[in-house]
């Protein structure tokens, strides 16, 4: 190992300082939740008497086994049905690299940057009209669509990237095309899809504007979405609130530990290609 | 390219294209069309024209409104990106072992959780009886202490410190893996030509960096012009409309103020304007090849 530098040292100590900054607010909402409930503990301190019951009684007030049951759902509708669109689709525009072909592929790109709230009013009406308000396909079938744009970059940059000799070798040998794209390339393209699952699975959890406008009942919205109502209802207790919060987090945060190596590779790659 | 494969590359295409036309291509023309008329949501469209976006363009809190988003533009691009520079610039060399793993995870938290929760975390921060007043009075400014979120001054820079929290981790992880790829040779040959360290920052570090600064600056400009969440649990867009930002006010107008042709002339000038944002960085950013 090289010598730590003056610079190196300053730099190591600067990411410390930036972790400290990054876990203040959990360590603050952490130490918030012990105090006794309905009062105005300080910022930051341990308190005299922890109480641990707060959790038990958020866990409860917040129905926390039916929320994690409707985000699974909401995570199970939405997840694989939109992998394996973006898959198909981007396998099968990798095919036109050039020529007319090319404007549908485009006509996905364009779609990007879009702001969900862009959409979000007409989302509305056009849920009403098919008489999905209030129900967890109202945030499962429009959450589709809109993964598309990322999704379909994101497995098209994929297969364009993997030699064309595969398909013309499995061709020769008689596969039909939908056989050659389950047997030869969705094992080849795993990384790419496990990557997108992820990203998508986050995305999912923690998507907030489309339960708000066009599900009302808590119990069937995603993560983030009950974590508005339920400071809607308990905002002005802050013990509660926080040891709320904190469960809600909990699984997320639990998830990521254990694939922390995927997912900070799936963010870092997502970032870049986004 | 035969006929045949044609058409089996457009049926592999089908499934995405009907989502993606169903939930976001007729949405956005719907949007369209919205934004000509005067509609409550419920009685007869009247067609108004161009009316709606000329009310986005001359009405003075629609204008404030959009002046926040770019505001915030400062606070959630700068502070990220400049002190990620900081840190990579400094350290130039992959983070490994366990400090590296730690680094990583740490860093990465603020991009797991949803943006619900870091605006209730941040909000109880930034309250009367938080860690930010508690802190200010530790070290006796004690006059400075207040409610950061509801002070007319102030809430708007509370509401961008929240979201440099959240991205600053992305932009230092990135831009630390960036400057591990270039060349440490380049250094050496600058060193020995007599440049230091201000130049080799300037004619190095940032021109190496470029591809990754412009996915920071992409990613963090984007957040902020489209920022929903943190504003509706941090402030709900208050006090006043200090910290309204026009993804809020889209749902305001059209769900509460039953306005729903103004509402969808700001998305449609919401999208146009993320667009004519990221697209200049986008192609000053774009590593010719």
């Amino acid at each position: 190992m090289k010598n730590l530098t003056l610079d190196a040292a300053m730099a190591r100590f600067l990411i410390v300082v930036l972790m400290g900054l990054t876990l203040l607010p959990f360590l603050s909402m952490f130490s918030a939740a012990l105090a006794p409930s309905g009062t105005y503990p300080p910022g930051l301190a341990w308190p005299s008497d922890p109480q641990w019951g707060n959790f038990v009684r958020a866990f409860e007030v917040a129905k926390m086994d039916q929320l994690l049951w409707s985000s699974a759902l909401i995570v199970l509708g939405t997840v694989p049905l939109s992998v394996l669109f973006a898959t198909m689709a981007g396998y099968g525009l990798a095919k036109f690299d050039k020529g007319r072909g090319r404007w549908i592929y485009l006509v996905f790109v364009l779609g990007l940057t879009l702001p969900f709230e862009a959409v979000i009013t007409p989302l509305y009406y056009e849920i009403r009209a098919m008489g999905l308000l209030n129900t967890r396909f109202a945030i499962i079938l429009p959450l589709i669509g809109l993964y598309m744009p990322f999704g379909v970059y994101w497995m098209r940059t994929h297969f364009v990237n993997t030699p064309k000799e595969l398909s013309e070798a499995a061709q020769i040998d008689g596969a039909s095309e939908w056989k050659q794209f389950w047997l030869v390339q969705v094992p080849l393209a795993r990384p790419a899809i496990m990557s997108l699952a992820i990203l998508q699975f986050l995305w999912t959890w923690n998507q907030f504007l489309l339960p708000v406008v066009l599900v009302q009942d808590p119990l069937q919205r995603t993560m983030a979405g009950a974590l508005g109502a339920f400071q809607g209802q308990w905002g002005t207790d802050i013990p509660l609130l926080c040891a709320g919060a904190l469960l809600i987090l909990a699984p997320t945060i639990a998830i990521f530990l254990i694939f922390q190596r995927q997912f900070v590779a799936a963010l870092l790659q997502g970032a870049v290609k986004g | 390219m035969a006929r045949r494969t044609a058409i089996a590359a457009l049926l592999f295409a089908a499934p995405a294209f009907v989502m993606y036309a169903t939930f976001v291509l007729v949405p956005l023309g719907m949007s369209v069309f919205y934004s000509l008329q005067r509609w409550d949501g419920i009685g007869k469209m009247r067609f108004v024209g161009l009316n709606n976006y000329l009310i986005v363009l001359t009405d003075a809190d629609l204008l404030q409104v959009i002046g926040n988003a770019f505001l915030l533009v400062l606070w959630f691009t700068l502070i990220p990106v400049l002190m990620g520079l900081a840190v990579a610039a400094a350290i130039r060399e992959h983070l490994g072992g366990p400090f590296g793993t730690a680094t990583r995870t740490i860093l990465f938290l603020p991009q797991v959780i949803p943006l619900v929760a870091a605006g209730i975390a941040w909000s109880w921060m930034f309250a009367n009886s938080g860690v930010v007043n508690q802190a200010l009075r530790g070290v006796g400014l004690e006059s400075w202490a207040r409610g950061w979120l509801g002070d007319f001054t102030f809430a708007l820079p509370a509401v961008g410190i929240i979201g440099a929290w959240v991205l600053l981790g992305l932009c230092t992880m990135l831009l630390v893996t960036g400057i591990t790829k270039i060349d440490p040779s380049l250094y050496e040959a600058a060193r020995l030509d007599g440049a230091g360290p201000w130049d080799e920052f300037i004619y190095i570090t940032l021109p190496g960096l470029r591809q990754e600064l412009g996915v920071c600056v992409t990613v963090t400009v984007i957040a902020a012009l489209a920022s929903f969440d943190i504003v509706y649990i941090a402030t709900g867009g208050g006090p006043g409309i200090q910290t309204t930002v026009p993804g809020l006010e889209i749902y305001r107008l059209a769900f509460a103020h039953r306005q729903v042709g103004l509402a969808s002339a700001l998305a449609i000038f919401l999208m146009v304007l993320v667009l004519v944002c990221v697209l200049p960085i986008q192609w000053l950013t774009r590593v010719r090849r």
